[in-house]
């Protein structure tokens, strides 16, 4: 059967309405908080920002003390109240995206402290426009998952799975051009290779908000959809 | 005691435990119930339900109270056939014979669908008379092996190591865990095809509780079990089918790892995550 984000709210136990409730809630805040990182990682870069490269680095650990809170919550609510159906898979993909999203922390750091290097490096602002490009659409990927998680909405966790593709290739291509820069002139090869690092990182983010999309189609529809290649799904029958 | 284990012989296909139950193919099935309908007088407690029951299997019937679950398990071995009340429509072949056939004795019908019940009811008698009471009406052994039997059934029960030296004390010095593990032994003895149970574990505590399920798990190498629990999490421990009834009908019948993940409708979603009110 189908259900909704009001799905979780009905229970005979008004307590038990409220803990799935919280574990939502303090996800979209781990998500806010995750998506912000990456904000100011990419902003940290591209105005040669040095402080707000070390405060994005250091606020890491806020991320990771949000996972270890939520998957406390879970374990909480799985000993307690033994959740079934929907219940169950809130929980489930609820565990699994605090993974995701402190994978995506982890990238954000990588991010800013390759733009520290880079600060502190002084050297010129090549790449600068990819990374802008890329880090805006994997913002948006990740916004939209967050978005499709809170609501349920299965149309936008399959739109943030298709972009994916769009991802990677605009990542290959600028590693293309990257390289060729490189060839051309050896001696920019250290600051290069930093802002490949960081378009890596960006291409990452992609793949844990395509995650995130997934574990939405596993909560609201029960299908796990992770090793199924985007073309080759069957999207009426995950929208009937 | 592998003579008497006649039921070990007839061995199940293979069946998915994923997916819709519709799956069942009748010559996997035990029971095969079609259009059974049962009302007490004027109040109707069992509409058109048609389903199978996998032979060898556990399949664990779930729903709020008064939803019909034990009226059906009852009906599975005539056990309704004493109360005038009662008028019933449909059929119940058990192994594609018809239960309400003429030719069927009830007492032999209930030899081979045992029953349990919820709360344990030793007789008044000895452990080991407790369990020699069936096989003495059915059967006539010898001593020795009346004895055989008896132990085996003990064993099968899970019961035999707590009692094997006090055989001869009343059945009230178990303790209720234990009264219910004879009980079972007490239907075993007899060889039973089918065991039906009914809320076999509530009035028990945890520890006594697992090792019924544990017990139900271990049987179903011979025999076919159903079980009516209030437990849903009972339900999930042990079964591998499990049918949610409700106001008399069959809502939904899944692979209980089905049913208890992703149950395809929404009236059986809500009754299992407690939303029903």
């Amino acid at each position: 059967m189908d259900i909704t984000s009001e799905t979780h709210s009905q229970h005979i136990s008004k307590q038990f309405n409220h803990e799935l409730e919280e574990l939502k809630t303090h996800l979209m805040a781990m998500g806010g908080l995750v998506e912000r990182q990456i904000q100011e990682a990419v902003s940290a870069l591209l105005d040669g920002d040095s402080r707000l490269a070390e405060h994005v680095r250091d606020n890491d650990k806020a991320v990771n003390d949000l996972q270890i809170k939520i998957d406390d919550e879970c374990t909480r609510v799985l000993a307690r109240r033994q959740p079934a159906a929907s219940d169950l898979r809130l929980v489930l993909a609820v565990i699994r995206a605090t993974s995701d999203l402190e994978r995506i922390g982890d990238e954000a750091s990588k991010i800013a402290r390759n733009a520290l290097a880079l600060t502190e490096g002084g050297n010129g602002s090549k790449g600068f426009v990819e990374v802008r490009h890329i880090s805006e659409h994997v913002r948006k990927m990740l916004r939209d998952a967050l978005t499709a998680f809170a609501r349920f909405d299965i149309d936008l966790a399959l739109a943030v799975v298709h972009e994916d593709d769009a991802v990677d290739s605009e990542y290959t291509s600028a590693m293309r051009s990257l390289m060729t820069f490189m060839m051309e002139d050896p001696r920019s090869i250290t600051s290069v290779l930093s802002v490949m690092w960081i378009l890596r990182a960006l291409e990452r983010i992609g793949d844990h908000a395509n995650n995130l999309a997934e574990y939405v189609i596993y909560l609201v529809k029960g299908l796990d959809i992770r090793h199924i290649d985007p073309d080759e799904l069957d999207e009426d029958a995950l929208k009937r | 005691m592998p003579a008497l284990d006649h039921v070990t012989d007839s061995v199940s296909p293979a069946l998915a435990t994923t997916g819709a139950v519709t799956e069942i193919p009748a010559s996997a099935s035990c029971f095969e119930i079609e259009g059974l309908s049962l009302a007490y007088g004027d109040t109707p407690a069992l509409s058109n339900l048609t389903l199978r029951i996998p032979r060898q299997r556990v399949t664990a019937f779930i729903g709020p109270s008064g939803c019909g679950k034990t009226t059906l398990l009852r009906a599975l071995n005539r056990l309704h056939d004493l109360n005038e009340e009662v008028r019933r429509g449909g059929h119940i072949h058990l192994e594609g014979q018809e239960i309400h056939a003429p030719e069927v004795e009830v007492a032999e019908l209930r030899r081979r669908v045992g029953m349990v019940f919820q709360t344990p009811n030793p007789f008044p008698m000895s452990i080991y008379e407790n369990v020699a009471f069936g096989l003495r009406l059915q059967m006539s052994l010898k001593k020795r092996q009346r004895d055989e039997v008896i132990e085996w059934a003990l064993r099968s029960a899970a019961l035999w190591d707590e009692v094997k030296d006090r055989l001869h004390d009343s059945a009230w010095s178990l303790s209720g865990g234990q009264q219910q593990r004879l009980v079972i032994a007490r239907t075993l003895a007899v060889q039973p095809e089918v065991l039906l149970l009914d809320e076999p574990a509530s009035a028990l505590d945890p520890i006594s509780t697992l090792k019924i399920e544990e017990l139900i798990r271990s049987l179903k190498s011979r025999l076919t079990l159903i079980l009516v629990t209030h437990n849903m999490q009972q339900a999930a421990r042990v079964s591998d089918y499990t049918a949610f009834l409700n106001g008399g009908e069959l809502v939904e019948y899944a692979a209980t790892d089905a049913l208890f993940t992703n149950p395809r409708l929404a009236q059986t979603e809500n009754y299992i995550t407690g939303r029903m009110g």
